[in-house]
This record gives C-alpha cells, structure tokens and sequence, in this order.
C-alpha cells in the first residue's frame, strides 16, 4: 500500500492504460466491419449484413470462430520464436497509442493530463523507435514458419519496411523543423492560428509535399494495398502469416489495424492540427458539432429501426439508438461539451485518414516488387530530401539574410 | 525519490563488456561473432551515458551518438562483406574460411 | 526499494541474460533476439539516466535498423544451427574462465580508478532529464566537424555496401 501512495502516478496511469485497451480493442473489432462495408459499397456491395442490424455483430462472429479455430504449429517450426512473433507485433502496435494525445492537456483529473497517457517531451522519437522494432514481428513470423513462402513474405515484408522508414523519417523532419519542437502536443499547438482568418493554420498547407511523402510510404509501411506485397496472396499464398491460425493469425490482423490507426494519428497530430477544431473560435455555433452529429444519428437509426429491421436486428438497433441519443444529450452539458471538442475533432480526423486508406485499398492495383523498391528509393526518398532542404532553407532565410 | 548510483551502472557496463568478449571469443559464426562486437559497443555506450551524468555533462551523450552512427556504418559494410564471403565459401564459419592461415 | 532500484534492477538482469543468451545460443536468429533484448534494456537503462534522446536513438538505430538488417542477412543466407568445430582448443578452455576474469578486473578497475573513486558512490548530478535542445546545440556547436565527418563516413559506408553487393557482370 506503501508503494502505492508513494508513486500516484502508477494508479492513474494504470486506469488510462486500461480505458484505451479497452476503446482500442472495440476500435480494432469494428475496423475490420467498417473496411468491409467501405469497400463493398465502392464495389456496389452490401458487405456483412447478416449478423445483426447492418452487419453490426460480425466482428463479435469474426472473434468467435478464431477463438474456436484450430491453433496449428507447423511441424519443424521454430516454437519460441513463433509464438513470440505475433505477440512482438500486436504489443508494439497498441504501445505507440500510449504517446498519442487524444485531446488538450488542458483536460485533466487528479492533476495529471487524462488524455494522454504518456506526453514524453520527445514523443514522436519514441513513436518512431517502437514502430521501427514492429519489423521484427513479420520477419520472424516468416522465419519461424520453417516454410518457404512465410520466408519470401517475411522477407519482402523486413525489406520494404526498412527502405520505407527512412522516407517515412525524412517527410515528418520538415514538420519537426517547422514547429521547432518533438513533443507531440506543443507540436499541435504550433498550428493554432488561421490564415485569411479562415483556412486553419495546420502544417499540411506549407508542407503539402511532406504529407504526401508521408502518406505514401506509411502505407508501404504498414503493408497496406498498393504496397501489400508481403500478403500478395496471388504469388505468395498469404505471405508471413501463411502459417498461423486461430487467435494467433487474428493477433496479426489486429495489428496490423493498430498500426493504421497510429499512422492516421501521427498524420492528424503532424499535419492536420491534431486537436485543434477547424474553425475559428468566433463559430461558436461549431461547438455543437458532436450532440448534433450524434442526435442525427439517432434519427437515421430510428428511422431504420422502425421501416427497415426485422426481429433480433429491431432490438439491436433499439439499442444502438438510444446509447447515440443519451451520449449526444449528455454532450450538451457545457461541460462534457467543453471536454468532447478536442477528441471528438481529433477522431473525425483519424476516421478521415482511416477512410483514405480503405479507400486506396479498393481502387489502386498492387505494385510489382521492383516498382515498389525503385518508387521508395529513387522517387520517394529524394523528394522527401527536397522538402526537408527547401523548409530549413526557408526557416533559416531570414536570418541568413540579416547576417549578410 | 532516490537515484541508483553510478556505480551500479558501471558495473553492469563492464560485466556486459566481459560476455562481449567471451562471446566474440567462443563463437563460430561471423554474424554472432559481430553481434558481440555490438554487444561491447553497447556495453561502452552505457557507460558514456552513466559518466556524462556522473559529470553532468553532455559530452558523453554526444559520444554515444557518434559511436551509434559509426556502428550503424560499420554494420551496414560488415554485412555486405558477409554476403559476400558467403557467396565464395558457401560457408559461415569462421574456422573454415582459412585460406590466408599459414 | 524504490522504483528507479527495481527498473534498475529488473533491466539489468534482462540486460545479462540477454548477453548471455547471445552466447548460448545456436541458432543465429536466438543471438540475435537476445541481443536485441540487451540493447532495449540497456535503452530503458538510459531513460532512468536522465538521457531521453539517446534512448530512443539507441532504439531507433540499433534495435530497428542494426538488428533488423542482422535479422534479416540471417534469413536471407538462411544461416542454420552454428556447429561446433574445435579447431582452437585454447578459445574452449581458457575463453570463459578469461572473460569472467576480465570482466571483473573491468569493473574493479572502473571503479577503483582516480575518476571512478570520485564518482563511485556519487549519486551523480540531478534526477532532471536532458534536453535535447541542449543536446543538439552541443552537437552542431561544438562538435560540428566530427558530426559533419560522420555524414561523409556513412556515404562512404553506403557506398561500400553498394559495390560488396553489386553483383559482377
């Protein structure tokens, strides 16, 4: 108990680390539904639709039928190792959430900053060092698998993460330089502002060909579509994961979710303001955003409740509609109103990005491998130096010209 | 909240120094046998770092940064001559690539 | 005990068992790992030390960058289960017993030295962090020239690599 009193900040670290695991693990679940319904509706599609109202319970049926799957180790694989693989990567992807800062450190409980629950002053370094031993997940599931094409996947897979990390690295140094700072929520706070006293003051606008260096080649880094030559099942079976079943293969699904949702958030934070809300503070009606969205979304789903579900689906949605309705009354209290304004921009923002990338995933066709390369290393790379050369330069003009 | 003493760094920092060198002694193959020469920069790392706060100065900090990028450099070469000798010998053991012993 | 003892502690039995399994080990991969072990500890070692930038640098460059490209020369010559040929007998016998040997007069002399017996027990300056806006004025001030050789040492390094893998025509 001693310990305990002693060090405070064990407790309240332990309590936001418990809510995040719990709202990131629901967000994972319902990633793989959203995906598919995205991609089905651009495929002119419905996607799930069976289990529960819109497909709502699939991700509940998905868990289910891995948890009830056959676990399988290949024979001559290595154990330690294969087991150690997908566990490496789902626990590095969910630790760099912890570095994320969700909404102001104006918002606080027992005097410490709840809405974040590590604020390091150097965060992005420490984002990047725990994404950058994420690698070591695929390879070794690749290795262990004692199987060729796991090998050939994991492979391929440690390669492009490499060459795409240091792309990745270089696009986000120009937004370093700008804001003069590592620490994530001093970085958003440099993008306050607005220009013509509309458009919002976000690094996005100066450092257009950073985001798109960026975006580029953290898709390649988390292995999505175009760049998913490591899965590209038409080559190499199922890549790295060839071999896994069960808990164990869904283990790598999940991370490689997390790893999207970290690198939207990292674009949010760099590039689109993090927190801050788009418009200007004299729009004070904007504040109203969240309960109105939400009360909308009642709406629509009593709507459907009412003319368009049948049995379970009905009581599902019944459901479904008044949490949305109770939640968005409750944001019209001032202050939940005034707590909910930084998460809930932040998360539109992410949801944005999450978009996107699902987006990419249904219209562009995947690279071949030597495309893929030569694109990181002799387009990508370069013009990532470029920018990262003209923004010192312009930061560092004026005091050049005051010298000479 | 106390501080560990520095001592305690340095000691870990020579013991870790000592299994480097057993390891780059009593391994056969060329890529553990690097491993143990990064195991000994590391070693040396740590006790930059625990001298520069002895001292408190950043001068040691600096320094490990420096012998950071020069193993990041070094590995990078060692490998690609590692491939290579690989590719010659078919073999990674250290005892059979012996055409230079008298 | 209080908690920086107990990081301490916990890190640096991770830290020896790590090196240790470098040595025990006989697949390749398992030294590898093993040593990636050692140099996250040793990170964390650093973050209890005060210096943040560097611990994440250690993480970023050796744990990410090194390792994975030791990983994955690994996997790529497919290097199996090292064997155990006895050519030197003196390395067999006298290896382990000198590398202990070592390692303690190391620590000995470390300690028992002129700077060592100054700072041995010292606590060591104060429980603040370092800056890295410090740390980085220091490296492009002071330490301009060595870090600007740096640079063309790694586009040397880069270029070595690329001829060693550049494959004959």
């Amino acid at each position: 108990m001693d310990f305990i009193t002693q060090h405070p900040v064990l407790v309240v670290s332990l309590a936001k680390i418990v809510g995040l695991m719990f709202v990131l693990m629901t967000t994972l679940a319902y990633l793989s539904w959203f995906e598919r319904k995205v991609i089905a509706h651009i495929q002119s599609r419905w996607g799930p639709y069976y289990v529960g109202a819109h497909g709502l319970l699939q991700p509940l049926a998905d868990g289910v039928k891995f948890l009830f799957k056959e676990d399988l180790t290949p024979p001559g694989a290595d154990r330690f190792v294969y087991i150690l693989a997908p566990m490496l990567a789902l626990t590095l992807a969910m630790t760099t959430l912890a570095l994320i800062p969700f909404g102001p450190p104006s918002v606080q409980w027992l005097g410490e900053s709840t809405l974040i629950v590590a604020d390091s002053s150097i965060g992005l370094m420490f984002v990047f060092a725990i994404t950058s031993i994420g690698v070591y997940g695929v390879a070794l599931a690749g290795w262990s698998s004692n199987s060729k094409y796991p090998l050939l996947g994991g492979l391929r897979s440690s390669a492009q993460m490499i060459s795409y990390e240091v792309a990745l690295t270089l696009a986000v140094v120009g937004v370093v330089l700008l804001s003069g700072t590592l620490n994530f929520n001093e970085m958003i706070q440099s993008q306050s502002g607005y220009y013509l006293h509309f458009v919002p003051r976000w690094n996005v606008v100066p450092q257009i060909v950073g985001f798109l260096c960026y975006f580029m080649s953290a898709v390649a880094e988390t292995n999505r579509a175009p760049f998913d030559l490591p899965e590209g099942e038409t080559e190499l079976v199922g890549g790295f994961h060839t071999e896994y079943s069960s808990f164990k293969f869904a283990m790598f699904f999940m991370a490689e979710y997390a790893n999207m949702i970290t690198v939207s958030c990292l674009a949010t934070i760099l590039f689109f303001g993090g927190w801050l809300s788009p418009f200007p503070e004299s729009w004070t009606f904007m504040r109203y955003l969240p309960p109105v969205g939400l009360l909308a979304l009642a709406v629509y789903l009593a709507y459907d409740t009412v003319v368009l579900a049948r049995g379970i689906a009905r009581i599902q949605l019944i459901v479904v509609t008044a949490g949305a309705l109770v939640i968005g009354l409750a944001c019209l209290h001032p202050v939940v109103l005034a707590i909910i304004q930084g998460p809930f921009w932040f998360l539109l923002k992410v949801g944005l990005i999450m978009f996107f990338y699902v987006w990419t995933r249904a219209t562009l066709p995947r690279l071949r491998y030597d495309q893929l390369m030569s694109f990181g290393w002799k387009f990508l790379l370069p013009v990532a130096l470029a920018n990262l050369v003209i923004t010192a330069l312009v930061k560092v003009w004026p005091m050049l010209v005051n010298h000479g | 909240m106390s501080i560990v003493p520095i001592s305690y760094y340095l000691v870990l920092s020579a013991v870790l120094f000592g299994l480097g060198i057993v390891a780059f002694v009593v391994k056969r193959n060329i890529i553990t046998i690097f491993m143990a020469i990064e195991l000994m920069l590391n070693a040396v790392n740590l006790a930059f770092v625990a001298f520069a706060r002895a001292h408190n100065q950043l001068d040691g900090l600096v320094f490990v940064f420096f012998v950071i990028v020069v193993a990041a450099a070094e590995s990078a070469v060692g490998l690609a001559i590692i491939i290579t000798v690989y590719q010659n010998r078919q073999t990674l053991n250290l005892e059979r690539i012996n055409l230079l012993k008298f | 005990m209080t908690l920086p003892f107990i990081m301490f502690f916990v890190c640096a039995a991770l830290a020896v068992i790590g090196a240790l399994t470098l040595i025990l080990a006989r697949e390749p991969i398992h030294s590898a790992l093993a040593l990636v072990l050692v140099m996250v500890s040793l990170a964390v070692l650093y973050l209890l030390l005060g210096a943040e930038f560097i611990a994440a640098v250690q993480i970023i460059v050796y744990a990410g960058a090194i390792m994975v490209l030791f990983v994955f020369v690994i996997m790529l010559l497919n290097a199996g289960v090292e064997e155990r040929t006895d050519y030197s007998k003196l390395a067999k016998f006298a290896g382990l017993p000198l590398g202990i040997f070592l390692s303690l007069a190391l620590a000995y002399w470390m300690l028992e030295s002129f700077i060592g017996k100054q700072i041995a027990n010292g606590l060591g300056g104060t429980n603040a962090s370092v800056s890295t806006r410090e740390l980085s004025a220091q490296l492009f001030q002071k330490y301009l020239f060595p870090f600007e050789a740096t640079s063309i040492l790694i586009l040397i390094a880069i270029l070595g690599a690329l001829v060693l893998a550049k494959k004959d025509e």
